[in-house]
């Protein structure tokens, strides 16, 4: 089989604020302030790495892409969704140092993490108010994807990717809001399995996996946290992973308001 | 070697100009071999994948053994009022496991079939519109939810709001004098008794249908 030969591409340009200035004559000669030698050791680093892995290709490939004209703010809510994620991630990682899924101690331990661990209320404050934030994002670039045509061939399956992200967010919602198990988490949650029970047929099974059970049980809340913290977290994460890359791969859309700019050689000629 | 090696029926890889072909190998040993590997990857996924799925659905055909309790003396139930009693639903939860049931004896305005396990009325406080709780109020003789409005007359029967059908009531049986209380059982609008289903699953109509009752719960044989 002979051996494919691909053209080599050459790599993006760097924006110009990232090109280092290039030395001027007679600076340094060998002996460099201990900043540039601080300098030096980070790009020894990042070097060694790159040598290794290849990865500042893929960096550069996600990072600096081409967008169409009239890219606007709009554009960056797919992005601020991506961000309360991380911070629902985060914070959502340092309560369960403290919270405890168990009927009788749930609602002691955050009654622990809101009063007496420092800075507990904060945390918690940023888990709570912050899921509602990324549920408004969601629906924001939701929108700007639908009224921008932004779903149209060939970025279909992205939107579906996107939908199917959307019911993950809501059912990190369900499944949290039992989790500081006071009366409005507890009530709220009988009336949500109970309206996934009004299903016919599949209802009754989809109410009983949910409550491990007929009755709220004892595994109940554990089945929550483990769904809340484990399961959903992991595959939301994968997903925004095969979202962005088909971000990247097919490049954004222009607003609908421009109209495509045509070279005057490939234009029809004016009757 | 042929022209184009798609053509040649050899059952050598080399002859085909497979990618990977080898001096010998046979197109026979790479299908085998694709197959062999396949199949242990799909072996070893189900080894996980099987008990972690059957781990998370086996507590809906988990056999529940509800215990009888006892919620008191025989006289101290009225026919005309409910009289409030706090059961536990499930063990060992604290508060989350425990439940108000509304208990009287059975009196002249009953209209279902009086047998031994309805002399005294037992009435679930789980409103069948989505499962809040319910309050008796003594005034009006109703049974009002406080989430959408629901309202239930003297029986349980549906009188307004958005609840499918009647609350649900718990067996109940004299032993000596006192009261005992068993398991749940739901009922329809002519309060006639089902295996329990979970609140907003009609029973009237095809609603018995549509909403299988569990094979792990049942409401007593021959009731």
């Amino acid at each position: 089989m002979p051996k494919l030969k691909l053209p080599r591409l050459p790599a993006p340009p760097l924006p110009p604020g990232m090109t280092p200035p290039p030395p001027r004559p007679g600076e340094g000669n060998g002996q460099g302030s201990p900043l540039d030698a601080a300098r030096e050791a980070g790009t020894t680093v990042v070097g060694w790495v790159d040598e290794r892995t290849s990865l500042s290709g893929g960096a550069r490939w996600m990072m600096f892409r081409k967008v169409p004209k009239g890219t606007n703010w709009f554009y960056t809510l797919g992005s601020a969704t991506m961000f309360a994620f991380l911070s629902q991630a985060m914070t959502g990682v340092f309560l369960a140092m403290y919270y405890d899924p168990s009927p009788t101690h749930a609602y002691e331990s955050a009654r622990y993490i809101t009063n007496d661990a420092f800075l507990g209320e904060f945390v918690r404050g940023m888990h709570k108010w912050g899921s509602t934030v990324m549920v408004i994002l969601v629906f924001l670039h939701m929108a700007r994807t639908f009224f921008f045509g932004a779903y149209k061939y060939p970025r279909e399956l992205n939107w579906i990717i996107g939908v199917v992200l959307l019911i993950l967010t809501m059912v990190m919602s369900f499944t949290g809001y039992l989790l500081p198990f006071d009366q409005r988490s507890y009530w709220a949650t009988i009336v949500g399995v109970n309206i996934n029970g009004t299903g016919p047929l599949v209802g009754p099974y989809l109410s009983d996996f949910l409550r491990a059970g007929p009755e709220f049980g004892a595994t109940t809340l554990s089945r929550f946290y483990a769904i809340h913290m484990m399961l959903v977290p992991g595959l939301i994460a994968a997903l925004i992973g095969a979202h962005l890359y088909l971000v990247a791969k097919l490049g954004t859309t222009a607003p609908p308001w421009l109209k495509a700019e045509v070279e005057p050689e490939y234009r029809e000629e004016q009757a | 070697m042929p022209k184009d090696p798609r053509q040649t029926k050899s059952k050598y890889t080399a002859d085909r100009g497979m990618p990977g072909a080898f001096e010998g190998e046979t197109v026979t040993r790479r299908r085998f071999m694709t197959g062999v590997t396949h199949g242990a990857g799909a072996v070893a996924a189900g080894a996980f994948a099987l008990p972690a799925i059957g781990f998370a659905i086996g507590p809906i055909f988990e056999k529940h053994n509800v215990q009888w309790q006892d919620i008191g003396a025989t006289d101290e139930f009225p026919t005309d009022t409910y009289v409030p009693k706090t059961i536990t639903i499930v063990e060992g939860i604290g508060e989350a496991g425990r439940s108000t049931v509304y208990v009287r004896a059975r009196g002249p305005q009953d209209t279902d079939k009086p047998d031994q396990y309805n002399k005294f009325i037992a009435i679930s406080t789980r409103c069948m519109h989505l499962g809040c709780p319910v309050a008796y109020r003594q005034a009006a003789q109703r049974f009002i939810c406080p989430c959408h409005g629901g309202v239930y007359d003297f029986q349980g029967v549906v009188t307004g709001g958005p609840p499918v059908r009647p609350l649900d009531r718990f067996y109940t049986q004299v032993r000596g004098k006192r009261v005992w209380l068993g398991p749940r059982f739901s009922v329809n609008r002519e309060l006639r008794r089902f295996s329990p289903r979970d609140p907003g699953e009609a029973l009237d109509g095809v609603g018995q249908y549509l909403y299988p009752s569990r094979p792990s719960v049942r409401k007593l044989p021959g009731t």
